[in-house]
């Protein structure tokens, strides 16, 4: 069985690709799949720190690629999940150290070892995201409820359907539910209204996101956390599942129909 | 005055000249050469299709007529005929043997120019997909796009542009210059709109009931008008 390469990118910074990747990684390990993550961001990396993985790293991404080690050596076995590993970026190299191709062959090298392979891409347009993008099967663009977000979003799914890796589908991130309904941030609704691409998941804010990614331990582990709940059940949507948008409001009433618009 | 040999109108493509089919040939053509002499300012640099009924004309014969034209400093471009010895002969002189829209039906004596029913248009390009963010479109004509333009998309035309979906991006109709280009799209809310050399912006999105609009220009502004 061939795993499914599956690469989480956004256009604009801070939208919260990797800490997206980071918890969709733990989650599919927890149902007990096998999960490489890569951090494709070279120079900035950053996915082994909320991973709480950075005092493992010995060799990275470009060490691969340049033969440096075998890739073996460079996948790094998280604490609590024996089955989900992580290539580090290199700090101190840049993203030309890397190439679509070499993306592709070692996608290919890992196919047939693992069930989900996630890629970490860095922002922007340029080789960084060519590289993350090569090798997917399918592609995750994670956006905020807010203008310059969605543009960057509806540029990366331009660039997608032209290079024909695309529409992908799309988290959207980071949303505040008591906002939206006083008319101060967009709706799920406007946002799939421009984006016209499929919904994923919608991930509501939450305090307990930043403390989990800065200890190191992805706040898909913590039970009582929505956003927790919520890359729960995208993880469960990536591995085919059928599984009903969350109830974000209590009164309910715009959620409820968004989940009739995208639910199941 | 006796009546012709032939019978000559205007076509589209030059001159049609209808021979009279049992007369004998060498006659015709004496008498077409002295008419074409007489009227040589008329006929003047004149391409000339020859419909010879159904004759069979050989070869050198056409070729002599052929000649006979060129000397007058006229082209014989095409032969129609029913008769597939003159046909034959005909290609192998590399003529044509038939004229588009115009079909030889000896009617010649009606002067009438012969209608044609295929409505020519202007060229343009269909784009099937959303334009989104960073796409742009350049076109010499015009440019239809089923599906949405999004903020960020541009779209460039020398002619009109139309858009079967949304419409919130950049558009410049008759881009070089021609007023009478026109915008429509099914939910008109671009960036920025351009006819020619004016300019307007969308007002600030209220909730509104999208409905389809044309943006022309009128007495010196874009005008935006129900579809």
């Amino acid at each position: 069985m061939g795993a499914k390469v599956v690469t989480v990118t956004s256009g604009k910074g801070g939208v919260g690709k990797t800490t997206a990747t980071a918890n969709l990684g733990v989650a599919l390990a927890r149902m007990n799949k096998k999960v490489v993550v890569i951090d494709a961001d070279i120079g900035l990396r950053n996915l082994d720190v909320v991973m709480g993985l950075e005092n493992r790293i010995v060799y990275d991404l470009v060490d691969v690629i340049e033969g440096r080690c075998k890739l073996r050596q460079a996948m790094i076995k998280h604490k609590l999940f024996p089955d989900l590993y992580l290539i580090p970026a290199a700090q101190t190299r840049d993203k030309t150290a890397v190439s679509p191709a070499d993306m592709i062959q070692l996608a290919d090298k890992l196919r047939p070892e693992v069930d989900f392979i996630l890629i970490d891409s860095p922002a922007g347009i340029e080789r960084g995201f060519r590289n993350a993008v090569a090798p997917a099967d399918e592609v995750l663009i994670v956006t905020n409820p807010e203008v310059s977000a969605v543009r960057d979003a509806d540029r990366i799914i331009g660039l997608l359907e032209a290079a024909n890796r695309g529409p992908g589908r799309l988290i959207l991130n980071r949303v505040k539910v008591d906002m939206i309904r006083k008319g101060e941030m967009l709706s799920a609704d406007d946002v799939t209204d421009i984006l016209a691409i499929k919904l994923i998941g919608i991930v509501p804010e939450d305090e307990t996101v930043v403390p989990a990614s800065n200890s190191g331990v992805p706040v898909t582990l913590n039970e009582h956390s929505r956003a927790g709940q919520a890359f729960r059940n995208i993880a469960r949507r990536l591995n085919g599942e059928n599984v009903p948008f969350m109830q974000l409001d209590d009164n309910g009433s715009f959620f409820q129909r968004l989940a009739r618009l995208f639910g199941q | 005055m006796q009546e012709q040999a032939f019978a000559i109108k205007g076509v589209r493509d030059g001159l049609l000249i209808s021979l009279d089919a049992t007369a004998a040939w060498g006659t015709v053509i004496a008498e077409l050469a002295a008419h074409i002499d007489d009227k040589s300012s008329f006929f003047n640099g004149a391409q000339i299709i020859v419909d010879v009924g159904e004759r069979p004309v050989p070869k050198y014969e056409l070729s002599s007529l052929k000649a006979l034209l060129e000397r007058r400093g006229l082209t014989l471009w095409a032969v129609l005929s029913e008769s597939s010895t003159t046909v034959d002969s005909a290609e192998a002189l590399d003529l044509r043997t038939s004229v588009g829209g115009l079909v030889p039906e000896h009617s010649e004596h009606e002067d009438e120019m012969s209608i044609d029913p295929e409505e020519i248009g202007t060229p343009g390009v269909m784009i099937r997909r959303t334009l989104r963010s960073g796409r742009t479109v350049h076109s010499g004509g015009h440019v239809v796009v089923y599906g949405d333009v999004n903020p960020g998309a541009e779209i460039i035309a020398a002619g009109d542009v139309v858009v079967w979906g949304r419409l919130r991006g950049n558009v410049h109709a008759g881009a070089e210059g021609d007023e009478d280009a026109v915008v429509c799209a099914l939910d008109m809310m671009p960036t920025q709109l351009r006819i020619a050399g004016y300019l307007v912006t969308s007002p600030p999105e209220k909730r509104r009931k999208p409905r389809p609009e044309v943006a022309l220009v009128r007495d010196g502004q874009i005008v935006v008008e129900a579809w």
